[in-house]
């Protein structure tokens, strides 16, 4: 009986592989270094991983139906640019230019869904394009200056970026929440299941009476809408933006996401481990600046964490170190 | 003969899954130069023990004796290593190689600087393909191939070794009669050059005709082996199953209701001509043909998948058109398709997220699916078709291929549809549940379905048919009703004479 309690527990962890990887992690980094755990600096960490984080949850409705999304980084340096140039135009104000800035990003959500959803281009080309064109988009736009709030003490629009509601930084706030919406809309709704089945098998999702177009197009509807919604928390924490603030971004979303256990492929994946992924990322990236290492090794060394990361899950998934079919 | 030295030995082989004892303490014995049947319902373990010998699976406990000499099978290359040979139930191709590469993968011939010998490639290839007598050479794409000539791909890769056993996991599922006479022209070779040949399927007819002898498996429990003279289709279904079978032919005809669908002159480039029939509420239509005669083409355009280039298709008296799957559905139409595994599963999903996925837009409360609805539909088909699986929450991917089988049919049933087609609906599938099946497309039709059923094999087709259509290169032969037809101008009609031709 007891026996078969293990197995169990062996098999749960083998599982939530990622997760076991976490814990590890965070109790070692605890032990060598108390302040790693310190509320503040837990704090300090989800804070700063909300832009990125908001980001990886619409990815991961585009890598779930089975595409990528390379695009995001770009699409929000686009976006703080454009909310912040319109927040200085008389003619829009904060008021405008938020939905304005929705607007505009979401219409190129809908370009890229419409090219790879209807048009079947491969996602990887036309959102690697998008990188290139929606940067140009952006230079053009802001004339290659940084965008900057002359009087910042003269608008509410900080508020996304520095508030706070019952003591919790408004940007964790929004992440929380919109983490909450899309793991109902992921998990629960039919759309959500339809996701899954586009990207598992869209022969068997065509099969089915699955418009496996539209399916496609609405993940990354939603995505842009996550980008635009990050562009608008970084645009108003930092008052001011440069044309590349979101530049390399898209490597690391992707790279949440995928520590969170979804497949490259397609079709597995859900929203509470793409958190999961984020705050691993975020919690790596503040442990090594604890350790006082380089910004430059920094970018060695989550790396190779993160590839240890992806091996351990595997690896306990096939309950094997290396697989035995070379 | 003397007692001859067996060529592998299995010996209480116990292999579990999460939540499933699939193998039980099973033994098995091949002689060299005997075909030996391995025979079990959907489910019994018969791809798993396989699969274990292969070393694809490592067992729990038991032991793999290969001239004598225990050993461990780390690997499906060290199987073929020691001469062990097996050609899987679902198909393992890589799609976007050629034919040569795929069948010598992992093992291409070289030349100096390790360079790949294509000359040598092809020559070896064609040679293989000239025994199988297949009409596609070296060269061809894998993906190009329809799954029958696949199958005979998969096969090929089995001459390419000196194999000691070779294992063929229902092979037939997806031959048409003349590459299976083809296959048993192998089969016999590699019998009389001393292979041991393990032989799945669940095609009583096959077993009888090739095999020497039979090992019976149960729920993963090892039940006997017999000689195949010795014993007969009951008798072997009986240690299956445990009960006997009614096998007789359909005679139940009720009243038959209005049309429910109708094609008229409906063309399809050159996959289909002039294709005109009509289906009745409570009538079961089937296709009959050779691979390549049309009929999953026309199953495709009803169900919108493919778009008529001349003609019409009415329902209920009306013209309509049929723009996509969707559409179909709207419209009442269901289609089991024939690659299970290409189209009709998810097969990273569970069993109930399978089932219900073409009505969960439909199964909600509220905004959000409804887990209860999902589960009493899941349930109700489960039990229905007798599928087994620890439960719905189990991956799609890990049931066994008849189990498969029925999701994708439970998953059509369950939406009640007007016009039933099936494709292959029992490719794979044991005989217990063979004539469960047919016996439900009987009572469906019974209540007022309208069904096709396209099937590659004649008993099925004899036994659930109203009215039969034989094709032949995409044009309807003839319409035969259940009291002309005969094996005899059934076969003749598939191949083209028209001289079964009755006005
Ligand atoms: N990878 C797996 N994970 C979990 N369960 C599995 C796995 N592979 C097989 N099983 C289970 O083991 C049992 C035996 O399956 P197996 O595929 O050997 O059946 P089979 O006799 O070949 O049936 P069929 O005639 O339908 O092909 C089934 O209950 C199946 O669900
Ligand atoms: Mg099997």
């Amino acid at each position: 009986m007891a026996e078969k309690n293990l197995d169990a527990v062996g098999r749960f962890l083998a599982r939530q592989g990622i997760l076991v990887a976490f814990v590890l992690f965070m109790v070692g980094f605890s032990l060598w270094n108390p302040r790693f755990i310190d509320i503040d600096n837990v704090f300090g960490v989800i804070r700063s991983s909300a832009i990125l984080g908001v980001m990886a949850l619409g990815v991961t409705f585009v890598v779930i139906g089975g595409n990528l999304d390379l695009s995001v980084g770009s699409l929000m340096s686009f976006s703080a640019i454009v909310v912040l140039d319109l927040h200085e135009n008389p003619a829009f104000g904060p008021y405008l230019a938020i939905p304005a800035m929705f607007a505009m990003t979401m219409a190129i959500g809908a370009l890229i869904g419409f090219l790879v959803g209807y048009l079947r281009l491969n996602s990887l080309i036309v959102t690697l394009g998008m990188l290139s064109a929606i940067h140009g988009l952006t230079l053009t736009w802001s004339g290659g200056q940084n965008m900057d709030i002359a009087n910042q003490d003269a608008t509410w629009f900080g508020v996304f970026g520095r508030g706070t509601a019952l003591g919790i930084p408004i940007p964790v706030l929004m992440f929380g929440l919109l983490a909450a919406v899309l793991a109902i809309l992921l998990a629960k709704t039919p759309f959500g299941r339809k996701v899954y089945a586009v990207g598992g098998n869209g022969t068997a999702a065509t099969f089915s009476g699955i418009p496996r177009a539209r399916v496609v197009f609405f993940t990354y509807i939603i995505s842009s809408f996550c980008v635009a919604t990050a562009g608008l928390i970084q645009a108003s924490r930092t008052m001011g933006a440069q044309n590349t603030v979101g530049q390399g971004m898209e490597l690391e979303v992707l790279a949440a996401v995928i520590l969170g256990g979804a497949s490259l492929l397609g079709g597995s994946g859900t929203v509470f481990k793409t958190v999961i992924g984020v705050l691993i990322l975020g919690f790596i990236q503040n442990g090594l600046l604890l350790a006082g290492l380089e910004f430059y090794v920094q970018f060695v060394v989550t790396w190779v964490i993160i590839i240890l990361a992806v091996w351990l899950d595997i690896a306990t998934k096939r309950g094997k170190l290396w697989s035995a079919i070379a | 003969m003397t007692e001859q030295t067996p060529v592998l030995r299995l010996e209480g082989i116990v292999k579990t899954f999460p939540g499933v004892r699939a193998l039980d303490g099973v033994s098995l014995t091949l002689l060299p130069g005997e075909v030996h049947a391995l025979m079990g319902e959907n489910g019994a373990g018969k791809s798993t023990l396989m699969k274990v010998l292969g070393g694809i699976y490592q067992p729990d406990e038991g032991q793999i004796i290969v001239d004598e000499q225990p050993v461990v099978m780390s690997g499906p290359l060290e199987a073929k290593a020691k001469g062990i040979v097996f050609i899987h139930q679902e198909l393992s191709l890589a799609t976007e190689l050629s034919v040569a590469e795929n069948i010598y993968l992992g093992e291409l011939p070289r030349k100096r600087f390790g360079l790949v010998d294509w000359a040598q490639l092809e020559a070896n290839t064609n040679k293989i393909l000239k025994k199988l007598n297949v009409g596609f050479n070296a060269k061809t794409r894998v993906g190009s191939l329809s799954i029958a000539n696949q199958q005979m791909v998969e096969i090929a890769r089995a001459l390419t070794v000196d194999a000691k056993a070779v294992i063929f996991d229902e092979p037939t599922a997806s031959l048409t009669d003349a590459e299976k006479v083809v296959l048993f022209e192998v089969i016999a070779d590699l019998q009389s050059q001393g292979v041991g040949i393990a032989y799945i399927s669940h095609r009583m007819e096959e077993i009888f005709k090739i095999t020497d002898r039979i090992s019976v498996l149960r729920d993963g429990q090892y039940q006997g082996t017999v000689n195949a003279a010795e014993t007969d289709e009951e008798g072997v279904t009986q240690m299956m199953i445990g009960r006997k079978l009614d096998l007789s032919r359909n005679e139940s005809h009720h009243e038959l209701g209005e049309v429910a669908i109708e094609v008229r002159g409906l063309s399809c480039g050159n996959l289909y001509h002039d294709v005109s029939f009509e289906v009745r509420r409570g009538e079961v239509v089937g296709f009959y043909g050779l691979v390549g005669a049309g009929r999953t083409e026309i199953a495709e355009t009803l169900f919108g998948l493919r778009n008529p280039s001349a003609g019409t298709i009415l329902m209920n008296g009306e013209e309509v058109t049929i723009q996509s799957p969707a559409d179909a559905i709207a419209r009442g139409i269901s289609l089991v398709p024939e690659d299970r595994k290409g189209q009709g599963l998810v097969l990273g999903m569970n069993c109930r997220d399978n089932m219900t996925l073409p009505q969960v837009g439909d199964l909600t409360a509220g905004p959000f699916v409804s887990d209860g609805a999902e589960v009493a539909i899941f349930d109700q088909y489960r039990d229905k078709l007798d599928i087994r699986t620890p439960g719905w929450r189990q991956t799609v991917g890990n049931l066994s291929g008849g189990n498969q089988q029925k999701i994708v049919i439970g998953k059509w049933l369950s939406m009640h549809p007007n016009v039933l087609i099936v494709d292959e609906p029992t490719r794979g599938i044991d005989v217990g549940s063979k004539s469960e099946i047919h016996n439900l497309i009987r009572e469906l039709a019974a209540q007022g379905y309208a069904v096709i059923v396209v099937s590659s094999e004649m008993p099925e087709v004899l036994h659930v048919s109203d009215r039969i259509v034989a094709m032949y290169m995409g044009r309807i032969i003839r319409t035969f009703t259940s009291e002309e037809v005969t094996e005899d101008n059934l076969i003749q009609a598939i191949s083209g004479i028209e001289g079964g031709k009755v006005a």
